[in-house]
């Protein structure tokens, strides 16, 4: 059991402060994905849980305990890096057991505890294989497979997918959510700048943006209640259409936000209406690109859509799924 | 001979053991002393802290000693000296400095150095630059750069003997066992002492040095042509240059600065030319060089220090402000990807 | 990358072009092994070029003289072999004659009219038949006689035996690999471990002391020598000890070639992904775990490129040795010792040309055999890529 809390944390490099100020409270066995654009932050803040980089100020403690000081592989923490960090030169079996070589265990211990893993992860006809005989899923299982053998209590991952192509991608989602399932008392920290990958795995998500926590939620929390326009458009993908002007000051909002899904079609003429510029048609859902006064709207058909390219369009947005954004781009109460 | 075998052999082993010994000794007893392996107390934390403030001094010093000892205080010492008299008590001033403006010797090693610098990078640089540029297409290409190169791994004394079966001279009438001589006699010219001939003697000496060094450019600039994007050379083929346009008009503009970079690295190693003067004339003939100058002071009459110093701090000097150009290049070039 | 996109002059031109310089690169050498395994009066007579085919020598010889005449159906014949004697050489008689002016006159096993009725005939394998209706006597008997032989090509290990035992080569190439091997490993082992610690640790000034180490690169040989010198007689003295020892001479290596090793090797050291340090830290490895595991396996190919260089300098080198190692013969190293045989017996080819041969075999073939490591070494100073 390992929960992590932050207090005031902040890191600078030099006069670069990276880091401003960021509270959190992860709990025990939770998954939680630290998600944001590049820059943001996101993996300084990682690497400063790991201890690989220290913390400038504030207070940081794994399992009840203040590990500001506390060298990386003495934190009970366990590491998957983007690139996985395989070392080259040796073996699978080698790879999962030096972190146990280095703790002083004897040889049979050792043995058993990789080969156990190695089950677990269907490893066990690759052990003596070197690294580049693996392809890029058996790769990432032999990176999963150090963390686990270490018994750490806290997994840590930078961005474990990135260097995936996309078929790959799915399956090695579906696997790190299994070893969610398998692994309940493990707390799991995950770092992407993809959003998909944030909604369909975390227990709760973590918005970064310019080293500040924007906001923290469950994924249908940050998609249904997001507080702020950045957060509006960050997640949810295509991105939420922003619309300022007449439309905007009728709700007595700066901006208001609509989702591309939660349109409707008028016959008569409306607030937001525009033409018809570009469709794409994907089979299960159709995007049009809509051209209005205020700017380029996306709008979502299921199915095939019956509009034609440069047909004049009047939407209206669906009430209850309207977000109303104030002057400072904060949500409106 | 058994016996020295035997011998040579413990000896290296006790050296390069000493060696091994040192590192794997005192980072054993670095661990004894301060143990980590304790999982989370207090006292491991601190341990693996001293540690690591403690373990890169182990690393690095060995390093740090022996360039201190062979270079730093060297260097510093060299200076002191040339500032003193032979045998390094009394203080001089400028004295040596002063003698050596005006000796003929050191005058004549000068004007020589400048003479090797003037000929051999250039023509080593250009020589490799065409050998490169002509075997990169050749499909034994590889084995062709090889043989240029092999000099380079032959010692300059060796090369001298080799040379000296070039140079040889016999009396006109008896049969010459040197080639070129050979070759002259052939079309009906005289045997000459090629290496004594004055002035021209630099130039059958600077041949060796570019036979050696040229190896060295030709495989450098074949790896910064293999560099050259393909698709700028195709696209020129394309415009309808021809092969010498496309020369030097797309491809040595590309690898301009490692031309330079070649070019002045083996500046460097002519100025500290040593060897090959002193085996093929031992500085006789008018041929000797700073470096072979600064020999013979060092031993000379029981050696005079004071002038041997101040040679080397000319030849320091010389030497500085390209390798410092040299090194900024490379590490210029090493950011650059 | 051999089908680049064609230059079109002539491939034949090229080739020939590059024929032409390989040819001329490797004529010197060639030479050198040629002459090694020549005959040591071949050496001092001809170009070693000659050696390549059989040479036409004119030679001359005095038939056997009236004592040994024969007398046979009523001629009376002298025979011998123009090879035997105290000039001997040996070959075929192409052909021969009895004035100076015209040493070839007679095709060898033709018959030659002589004054008095004499006749003569010298076959190619050397044997002649001079005849004489009459009597020879003082007079007309042990004439001399041109001839014209072909010598085929000789070669001979004699040379390399006679230099590598009773010139003492043997020893100094004992001498040579007792300084080589510990110059070339431990500055390995000292920059390997100096490189890791400026790349990956934590120090105090490391940016400081990485200028020192590639500012050092500048410092030629030259100005170590007087100093060092001077340091080492003095400990020489202090310690009632040779100042010219072993030790001091690896140590000279290992210093001088340090800067290059540790600039080398940091850069390569510092390539290294920084994940894998990283994770092994994790792992809880300390760094002297890391670099004894993960770093040093990784950075063989460089470690390889440095040995080889710094072998192949030492081995080569001249200067150094003079210098702080002294001329005995239980420590004159092979430059040494061929600079000296430059000296002392220039005039004796055969001993001059072995001994170079065996000085240079050792690095030709480590050279050969790791030009590739050599290559990327050369490279990775000065150019990306490769």
């Amino acid at each position: 059991m390992a929960n992590i809390k932050l207090t005031n944390i902040n890191k600078s490099y030099g006069s670069h402060h990276i880091i401003k100020d960021v509270n959190l409270d992860i709990k025990s066995g939770e998954f939680i994905v630290f998600v944001g654009p590049s820059g943001c932050g996101k993996s300084t803040l990682l690497r400063s849980i790991s201890g690989l980089d220290q913390v400038s100020s504030g207070t940081l403690e794994i399992d009840n305990a203040v590990v500001n000081d506390v060298p990386p592989s003495k934190r009970g923490i366990a590491m998957v890096f983007q690139s996985y960090a395989l070392y080259p030169h040796m073996s699978v079996f080698e790879n999962i057991g030096f972190a146990l070589e280095n703790q002083g265990l004897p040889r049979a211990e050792i043995k058993q505890k990789v080969e156990a893993v190695g089950e677990l992860l269907q490893l066990t006809s690759y052990l003596t294989r070197l690294p580049k005989a693996l392809s890029g899923g058996q790769r990432q299982r032999v990176a999963i497979g150090r963390a686990i053998v270490r018994g750490a209590k806290v997994f840590l991952f930078d961005e474990p997918l990135s260097n995936l192509d996309a078929a790959l991608r799915v399956q090695m989602r579906m696997e790190i959510a299994k070893l969610k399932r398998d692994l309940p008392n493990t707390t799991m920290v995950y770092v992407t700048h993809d959003q998909v990958e944030a909604m369909t795995m975390a227990d709760r998500i973590v918005v970064l943006q310019a080293g500040k926590v924007m906001q923290v939620g469950t994924p249908m929390e940050l998609y249904e209640n997001p507080n702020s326009v950045f957060v509006a458009g960050f997640i949810g993908s295509p991105k939420m259409n922003f619309i300022t002007g007449k439309p905007a000051e009728k709700l007595k909002a700066k901006t208001i936000g609509v989702r591309p899904e939660h349109f409707e079609f008028s016959k008569t003429a409306t607030d937001i209406s525009g033409t018809l510029d570009y469709t794409e048609i994907l089979g299960s859902d159709s995007f049009l690109y809509v051209s209005t006064s205020t700017g380029m709207l996306t709008v979502r058909e299921p199915g095939r859509t019956q509009f034609k390219t440069g047909q004049k369009l009047n939407l209206k947005p669906i009430a209850e799924h309207v977000h109303r954004f104030g002057v400072d781009d904060q949500r409106l109460k | 001979m058994t016996a020295q075998i035997l011998y040579a052999f413990i000896t290296v082993i006790l050296g390069v053991g000493g060696c091994f010994g040192y590192f794997y000794g005192s980072n054993w007893l670095l661990d004894k002393t301060f143990p980590a392996n304790a999982n989370n107390d207090a006292s491991a934390v601190r341990n693996l802290r001293i540690q690591g403030n403690i373990r890169p001094w182990l690393f690095l010093g060995p390093a740090m000693l022996l360039l201190s000892v062979y270079l730093i205080f060297p260097v510093i010492q060299t200076i002191y000296l040339s500032f003193h008299d032979r045998a390094g008590d009394q203080f001089v001033g400028l004295a040596n400095y002063k003698w050596a403006f005006y000796d003929d010797q050191f005058r004549l090693s000068i004007f020589n150095n400048i003479l090797w610098l003037a000929v051999v990078p250039a023509l080593c640089t250009l020589m490799g630059l065409i050998i490169a540029v002509l075997t990169d297409k050749l499909w034994w290409g590889n084995l062709a750069k090889s043989l240029i190169f092999m000099p380079l791994a032959i010692s300059f004394v060796g090369a001298s003997v080799i040379w000296k079966f070039v140079y040889d001279y016999r009396g006109a009438g008896q049969q010459q066992i040197g080639i070129l001589n050979d070759v002259v006699t052939y079309f009906g010219g005289d045997p000459q002492v090629w290496i004594a001939l004055p002035f021209w003697n630099n130039f059958f000496l600077m041949a060796i040095l570019v036979w050696i060094q040229t190896g060295f450019a030709t495989v450098i600039l074949a790896a910064a042509l293999r560099g050259i994007p393909e698709d700028t050379l195709e696209a020129a083929t394309i415009d309808g240059a021809g092969p010498f346009k496309i020369f030097y008009r797309i491809m040595v503009p590309q690898i301009y600065t490692t031309i330079l970079v070649v070019w002045t690295t083996i500046t460097v190693l002519v100025l500290k030319i040593f060897d090959i003067v002193l085996t093929m004339t031992n500085s006789q003939w008018n041929t000797s060089v700073l470096a072979n100058l600064m020999f013979d002071w060092m031993f000379r009459g029981g050696g005079d220090f004071g002038r041997g110093a101040a040679i080397a701090i000319v030849i320091m000097v010389a030497v500085l402000p390209i390798m410092i150009w040299n090194i900024r290049q490379a590490n210029a070039e090493q950011k650059g990807h | 990358m051999l089908k680049r996109f064609s230059l079109e002059p002539s491939r034949i031109a090229l080739n020939l072009a590059v024929l032409l310089i390989i040819a001329l690169w490797t004529f010197p050498t060639a030479g050198l092994l040629i002459s090694s395994l020549r005959d040591k009066n071949d050496i001092a007579a001809s170009g070693w070029w000659t050696a390549l085919s059989s040479a036409n020598v004119n030679k001359k010889t005095h038939l056997k003289d009236m004592v040994d005449q024969v007398e046979k159906d009523g001629k009376f014949t002298i025979s011998g072999n123009v090879f035997e004697g105290a000039d001997a050489v040996s070959g075929k008689v192409s052909a021969f004659g009895t004035k100076v002016q015209a040493p070839g006159e007679n095709a060898a096993g033709a018959s030659a009219a002589l004054d008095g009725g004499q006749s003569l005939v010298v076959n190619p394998d050397g044997s002649y038949v001079l005849s004489s209706p009459t009597a020879f006597t003082a007079d007309n008997s042990g004439i001399r006689v041109f001839y014209i032989a072909s010598q085929p090509p000789r070669f001979t290990l004699d040379n390399y035996q006679t230099v590598l035992f009773s010139e003492g080569i043997g020893r100094s190439f004992i001498n040579s690999l007792t300084v080589t091997i510990p110059s070339t490993i431990i500055p390995i082992l000292i920059a390997a471990f100096a490189a890791y610690a400026l790349a990956w640790m934590k120090l105090p000034f490391r940016g400081l002391i990485i200028a020192i180490i590639v500012g050092l690169l500048v410092v030629p040989l030259q100005m170590s020598l007087i100093p060092l010198l001077k340091l080492y007689n003095a400990a020489g003295t202090f310690m009632g000890a040779p100042s010219k020892t072993y030790l001091g001479i690896w140590l000279a290596h290992t210093g001088f070639g340090l800067p290059f090793a540790i600039y080398l090797l940091r850069s390569y050291i510092a390539g290294l992904p920084k994940d894998l340090i990283e994770s092994a830290q994790i792992d809880g490895a300390n760094d002297f775990k890391i670099f004894r595991r993960v770093v040093l396996p990784l950075c063989f190919p460089a470690l390889a490129s440095f040995a080889i260089f710094q072998f192949l300098w030492v081995w080569n080198d001249l200067l150094v040795a003079i210098v702080f190692l002294g001329s005995g013969p239980d420590q004159l190293v092979l430059t040494g010792k061929l600079n000296a045989l430059l000296g002392s017996r220039g005039g004796n080819w055969e001993i001059l040309t072995a001994s170079a041969f065996v000085t240079i075999i050792v690095p030709l073939t480590v050279f050969f055999s790791l030009q590739r490591y050599f290559v990327r070494g050369l490279l990775a100073g000065s150019v990306k890529g490769g």
